[in-house]
């Protein structure tokens, strides 16, 4: 399996003061193309930090990070920013929709940085939002939308551009439980299609149904090993059976 | 990104906080519409100046007698009558930056036509002296040479005089009496309108110098051919004062003035006068939009305060576009044609109450006023490079926001 991600000996450190704090110590890993990889921690294991270097959001103190095979560790900001916009789709906690613009001018915002014409635009932010199942929500703010819809906007708005990754923080931090697996469940069928995703997460429940966990302490990586995933959809289907019973 | 998807971006984020922008606006609505209209007052000030000066007639001097003194009693200016025909021929002739030296002598009296009767300022002249004063007919013709030399009884007559005289009647050919001395009219003049000291132009009539001497004013038989004062053209472009001292070198050797002693005459520039007041009105417009610019200053300052009151508010915006590939150049346009937008619809909004304001104010106030197109050239290139300087340093804040901290902003 080719590496998507190759990270070698990757450390960051913050200066505050006269105190030197390391967030990240040396951490080596690889993520394949097509794997789905939990990223779990305590707060202030390094698992953020991590995240934010996987993301190009952030420049390391030293070591490389390889995306593709090609080394982003000395970019400059301008060629991170064309980065971030070509290859990676990021979903947050707060979702981090646009207010008062609907969603599909929400999920249209990264190709307005890339140099797709609007018709296009607007065709492939629609074909996304149908994909996630809210092609009947094309017109909404994101105040009119629950959690769970405003979070499938924003996955919508990740997946817009053809990434090969899909950096996801936290996503289900902000959703209700059954939300939260209907989200998994979206994130499942995505990284079956091939999709790479890498999930931060400090819930174990959520981790679960990835098929990879990493587990951060202190800024190393702790424990690195294979999951056989829940399937988020079965469980969906046997939330649906409770309820009926209830 | 392309400019215009920046501008319908801008126009998004105005219209979301819609309240918030048109308050913003409104100091840059407010200093454009107050450079714009002040300086269409001072303009109307000015014009009405230059008409002034127009109906003086341009480049015009005036040569009065000077005083005299009689038994230890100075009399005033003007007193000593000394100045002759003899002396305008000769400016005429003998000062090359003159165009037309023309004498003239006034005295006032009664004039009669059928029932009516009017009294008014009765004007000896030659036929120079329309041209000295810019003053064209609007009826009817001149007295010729032969006329002045013949001392023809001839008349033409100021627009108050034919109004009050005749009426709607057409006046030409019609006899006037002057001092019970029959008079034709032949030309009537076009008017004048007010002086510079408020008095009636068109209340005048004119009569060949000649006549007037012989017939009318009864003083001084012909032989002296005194007159009361000398109007002289300058010829355009000429220097008036190259001309004036040559008429005053001239005029000391023609009445024998010794050196040291005092002209017997006065020369009077009128326009010059003129000018100095169309200064100081033009002094005066230019501090009035100096003012007026200063309230462009504050819309400006404005504007760069709710810029950075909007750079905080949307700091995770900001930190979102980064995120999904906005470069900080893409940041800092975005935010800088938001200022200009802002800037821009404000100066178009004052423009038009500029436009309206002036207009209000030559039809409420009475006062002329005179759009210039250069003014609102002006107030937009200036509403422009506000926006562009008080958008700079915010919309420079937000571009230089680094993508993590401004996504975990609370």
């Amino acid at each position: 399996m080719t590496q998507l991600i190759e990270t070698r000996n990757l450390v960051k450190e913050y200066v505050m003061g006269t105190n030197h704090v390391f967030a990240l110590r040396s951490v080596s890993i690889a993520i394949g193309a097509g794997e789905f990889v939990a990223i779990m921690g305590a707060s202030g294991s390094g698992k953020s930090t991590f995240m934010n270097l996987l993301g190009c959001l952030d420049s390391p103190t030293s070591g490389e990070y390889l995306l593709a095979g090609q080394n982003v560790s000395a970019l400059s900001g301008d060629q991170l920013a064309a980065i971030r916009n070509q290859r990676i789709g990021f979903v947050f906690q707060q979702f981090n929709l646009l207010p008062r613009t609907s969603a599909q001018d929400n999920v249209e915002l990264p190709l307005l940085y890339s140099t797709v014409p609007a018709a296009e635009r607007r065709q492939r932010a629609v074909a996304r939002l149908t994909e996630v199942g809210l092609e009947r929500r094309l017109d909404h703010h994101p105040a009119q939308l629950s959690g769970g819809q405003q979070q499938r906007v924003a996955i919508a708005r990740a997946l817009v551009n053809n990434p090969s990754l899909i950096l996801a923080d936290e996503p289900t931090g902000a959703l209700d439980s059954r939300t939260s697996v209907e989200i998994m469940a979206l994130l499942q069928k995505l990284n079956r299609q091939g999709m790479t995703i890498v999930v931060v997460t400090h819930e174990q429940d959520i981790a679960s149904f990835a098929a990879r966990i990493i587990t951060f302490r202190d800024g190393r990586v702790v424990t690195d090993c294979a999951n056989t995933p829940r399937d988020a959809q079965a469980q969906l289907a046997d939330l649906e059976q409770l309820g009926a019973v209830a | 990104m392309n400019l215009l998807a920046t501008l319908r971006i801008a126009l998004k984020a105005l219209r979301v906080n819609l309240l918030r922008s048109v308050l913003t606006m409104l100091g840059i609505i407010i200093g454009v519409a107050a450079v714009i209209t002040m300086i269409a007052v001072g303009g109307g000030a000015q014009a009405r100046i230059q008409d002034q000066i127009q109906s003086l007639g341009s480049n015009l001097m005036i040569i009065i007698p000077g005083s005299t003194t009689a038994s230890g009693v100075r009399l005033g200016a003007g007193a000593n009558q000394n100045l002759t025909e003899d002396d305008a021929i000769a400016i005429a002739n003998e000062v090359p930056e003159v165009q037309v030296a023309a004498p003239s002598s006034r005295s006032s009296g009664q004039l009669i036509a059928a029932n009516n009767n009017w009294a008014t300022q009765i004007y000896g002249v030659t036929p120079d002296y329309l041209e000295a004063r810019d003053w064209p007919l609007s009826a009817g013709r001149m007295f010729e040479p032969a006329e002045v030399a013949g001392s023809a009884k001839v008349v033409v007559i100021g627009q108050t005089v034919a109004t009050q005289l005749f009426g709607d009647m057409d006046p030409l050919d019609q006899t006037i009496r002057v001092k019970n001395v029959p008079f034709a009219v032949i030309g009537v003049l076009a008017t004048k309108g007010q002086s510079m000291m408020g008095t009636d132009q068109d209340d005048v009539i004119m009569v060949p110098l000649s006549t007037a001497r012989n017939r009318l004013f009864g003083s001084s038989q012909g032989k002296l051919r005194r007159v009361g004062t000398i109007q002289v053209k300058v010829i355009e472009g000429a220097s008036m004062q190259d001309a004036e001292e040559k008429i005053r070198a001239l005029m000391r050797q023609r009445q024998r003035t010794q050196p040291g002693q005092d002209d017997a005459f006065t020369v009077r520039n009128l326009t010059e006068m003129l000018q100095a007041q169309e200064e100081s009105s033009r002094v005066m417009a230019l501090l009035l939009a100096a003012v007026a610019s200063v309230s462009l200053l504050v819309g400006g300052i404005g504007i760069m305060n709710i810029m950075l009151v909007s750079v905080t508010e949307r700091t995770r915006e900001i930190g979102l576009r980064m995120a999904v590939g906005a470069r900080a150049s893409d940041i800092l346009t975005q935010f800088l044609v938001e200022a200009i937008t802002l800037s821009l619809i404000g100066g178009f909004v004052g423009i038009v109450l500029g436009v309206g304001g002036s207009y209000a104010i030559g039809a409420f106030a009475g006062w002329a006023t005179q759009l210039s197109p250069q003014s609102i050239v002006l107030a937009v290139g200036f509403s422009a490079a506000i926006g562009i300087f008080f958008g700079f340093y915010p919309a420079r804040k937000a571009s230089q926001l680094l993508p993590i901290q401004a996504l975990r902003y609370e």
